[in-house]
């Protein structure tokens, strides 16, 4: 059986602020981290292979310094892994994002299971999973809670829809997004760290893909444009309730009721 | 649609320095007295303006073009389990109409189920011109395959401008999937909409983790997607008479296809995961007592919400660790926390603090609860709680 993980490097932080004047992005130091979403995919992955064999790679796609990311998952476990890695990727909203991703995956080749995580820390629209699903023409399954059995190409799994638990059955080849905190991700090994080699990280690029129309790839194949970013509005500051028991709890319930929260 | 041209010529040690440190996504180096634009780009153009025309934005052709005045109509999909149709897809079509003020589309809605009965004529109550139903029993289960199969079909037949979806577990799957078919654009989670006179929908979003907000918009794609949380809009009134028709829309059960089977489904348990909860009602010491905690779950129940703690009442086995809130428990990003008789750690704000509305109960003054809080209240929550509780059960009974 062959597995592959879709992981993100983003960054270490959220903290990030607009210079209101020039509306250039403000960020608090450079350093990046694994998606943590991604944790659960890839432990889900090994806990796979460790259960009925299973080939894990993983793949990703970001500026050459995300291989950091993927060295990472094979010190987790994974055989290897694949950086996706080009300027003409930059700028990728989902729609090139995922077709970027989708073209790598044919490359590289072919996989019974397609794990990604629920969601990035830095997109947060947890749909990339399910357009790479598209590009492929798998079938998806989001919200992935477990996964029960594999067994004659079949896999037996739980997920969750908004308020019903469902169980299924999907034909393999498949794309799984899974939850977080489904399982309790492994720690990146240092021994194996000592051990891993350049070979064990595949760079792939434009010039590597089957579809060579540039039209479909990064800002140019992005079907979104972001017309600007600006500061949200502040929460105005906090206001101390005063007056009697009975008048601060009124004055709170009115509060809540005009901002609809009641 | 365009691309960044760098004038190496005129790159020295010292501007690129400066060209480096513009950039606020390190995407661009400096090596072999050349600069250099790496993949990490986002294109957002600083380097651009701010480099002293170092760095050139070249337009170029545009990859896509596409006649907005065949793409007519706002669609509404009906989120739905069963016969139960979810409340957002009743802000969607308010919103909805409020969008098309602006460019007097119709307002459609598109149902893909089967047997739902009579439950589709609700729809009628809420100012929706048409309502499209595909009825089949293969859509019975949400799967995605034919699910997005009768999507197509009807973006392909009625050729709607904009799709709203709501963002449910359903929606968040079944968008994207609708959305890369289409190759159009998606914007998830959006907060704000806005309608162009041309037709492009503007959307708004936070991003990195709401520190930003987005404008996005989709000027050379059609349709255009976009996914909004429930209770980010407004329900709207019903009105007294419906309107609108219902139109059934037919499809080849060959393309109703799936490689997924619904084997069984569970009403999930009505439990505690507080990280979903829109809102919480926090206890901590100052408000452990049985009394008081019972005062909370009532509270916590009348509004929606779930109860929650700090640590030292899951370490006195006071509550299940899963309740926890702060950095040793869950972390909590509710529309309203209302923290009773916490002082307010560092561990604890550390897992609330960005919580849409915070409000803290407490008797000392200087607690450090009412820092990160919204709305303060130095008073006795075993008084103000029960008086609290009054009031919400007044306003809901009516």
């Amino acid at each position: 059986m062959n597995i592959l993980v879709c992981v993100k490097q983003v960054p270490g932080s959220n903290n990030v602020k607009v210079d209101e004047k020039t509306g250039v992005l403000i960020r608090n130091g450079v350093q990046s981290k694994m998606n943590p979403y991604d944790l659960y995919g890839v432990e889900l992955a090994l806990m796979l292979k460790e259960k009925y064999g299973a080939d894990v790679q993983t793949i990703t796609m970001g500026p050459p310094q995300a291989k950091d990311v993927i060295i990472e998952t094979i010190c987790m476990g994974a055989k290897c892994g694949t950086v996706l890695s080009d300027r003409k990727f930059a700028g990728a909203d989902v729609l090139a994002t995922a077709y970027t991703l989708s073209q790598g995956i044919q490359k590289i080749g072919d996989f019974d299971i397609i794990i990604c995580g629920k969601q990035t820390t830095d997109g947060d629209t947890a749909q990339v999973g399910a357009e790479i699903a598209e590009y492929l023409n798998l079938p998806n399954i989001a919200n992935v809670q477990s996964v029960d059995e594999i067994k004659d190409g079949k896999i037996s799994l739980t997920a969750s829809l908004d308020n019903k638990t469902v169980k299924m059955l999907v034909t393999m080849p498949c794309v799984l997004s899974v939850d977080g905190d489904i399982n309790s991700p492994r720690l990146p090994s240092y021994k194996v760290k000592q051990t891993v080699c350049d070979d064990m990280v595949k760079f792939l690029s434009f010039n590597d893909f089957s579809d060579q129309n540039e039209n479909n790839y990064g800002l140019k194949g992005s079907a979104t444009q972001v017309e600007r970013i600006f500061p949200p509005e502040k929460n105005s500051d906090k206001q101390m309730i005063q007056g009697t028991f009975e008048e601060q709890a009124q004055t709170l319930f009115n509060i809540l009721e005009s901002k609809k929260l009641i | 649609m365009g691309k960044l041209v760098v004038k190496n010529e005129l790159i020295t040690k010292e501007n690129a320095k400066e060209l480096i440190s513009l950039c606020p996504f390190g995407a661009i180096t400096y090596d072999d007295n050349k600069i250099e634009i790496t993949s990490a780009c986002k294109m957002c153009k600083i380097c651009a303006k701010k480099g002293g025309g170092l760095i050139e934005y070249v337009e170029d052709e545009k990859a896509r073009v596409v006649d907005k005045s065949l793409w007519n109509g706002i669609l509404v999909y009906v989120d739905h389990e069963g016969e139960n149709i979810h409340p957002v897809t009743y802000e969607l079509l308010g919103k909805a109409n409020e969008l098309k003020q602006v460019t007097n589309h119709p307002v459609y809605a598109l149902v893909l189920g089967c047997d739902m009965g009579k439950s589709i004529e609700k729809l009628l109550y809420y100012n929706v011109d048409k309502v499209f139903v595909y009825d089949y029993p293969e859509l019975k289960d949400f799967r995605i395959e034919p699910y997005t199969a009768a999507f197509y079909d009807f973006i392909e037949k009625i050729k709607p401008s904009s799709v709203l979806l709501g963002a449910t577990n359903l929606g968040r799957q079944l968008a994207p999937r609708i959305a890369a078919r289409c190759r159009a654009g998606l914007t998830a989670d959006c907060t704000v909409l806005k309608m162009k006179e041309n037709t492009d929908l503007v959307q708004i979003r936070p991003a990195f983790g709401g520190n930003i907000m987005a404008q996005i918009v989709s000027t050379d794609t059609r349709p255009q997607f976009c996914t909004v949380r429930y209770k980010v809009f407004n329900e709207p009134k019903r009105t007294n008479e419906p309107s609108g028709e219902i139109i059934n829309m037919s499809i080849q059960k060959e393309k109703l296809i799936s490689k997924i089977e619904v084997i069984d489904t569970f009403d999930k348990p009505k439990d505690i995961d507080i990280s979903e909860a829109d809102v919480i009602v926090a206890v901590g010491r100052g408000a452990q007592s049985e009394n008081m905690r019972n005062q909370a779950q009532k509270l916590a129940d009348l509004l929606g919400g779930v109860i929650a703690c700090t640590r030292p009442l899951t370490e006195a086995n006071i509550f299940d660790a899963k309740r926890q809130i702060g950095l040793s428990g869950r972390t909590v990003k509710p529309k309203l926390i209302i923290c009773l008789g916490i002082s307010g750690a560092v561990q604890f704000a550390a897992g609330m603090k960005s919580s849409d509305c915070i409000v803290a109960i407490n008797t000392d003054k200087n607690a450090s609860i009412f820092d990160v809080a919204h709305y303060g209240i130095v008073g006795d929550v075993n008084q103000i709680v029960p008086m609290l509780i009054d009031y919400v059960s007044e306003a809901k009974n009516v």
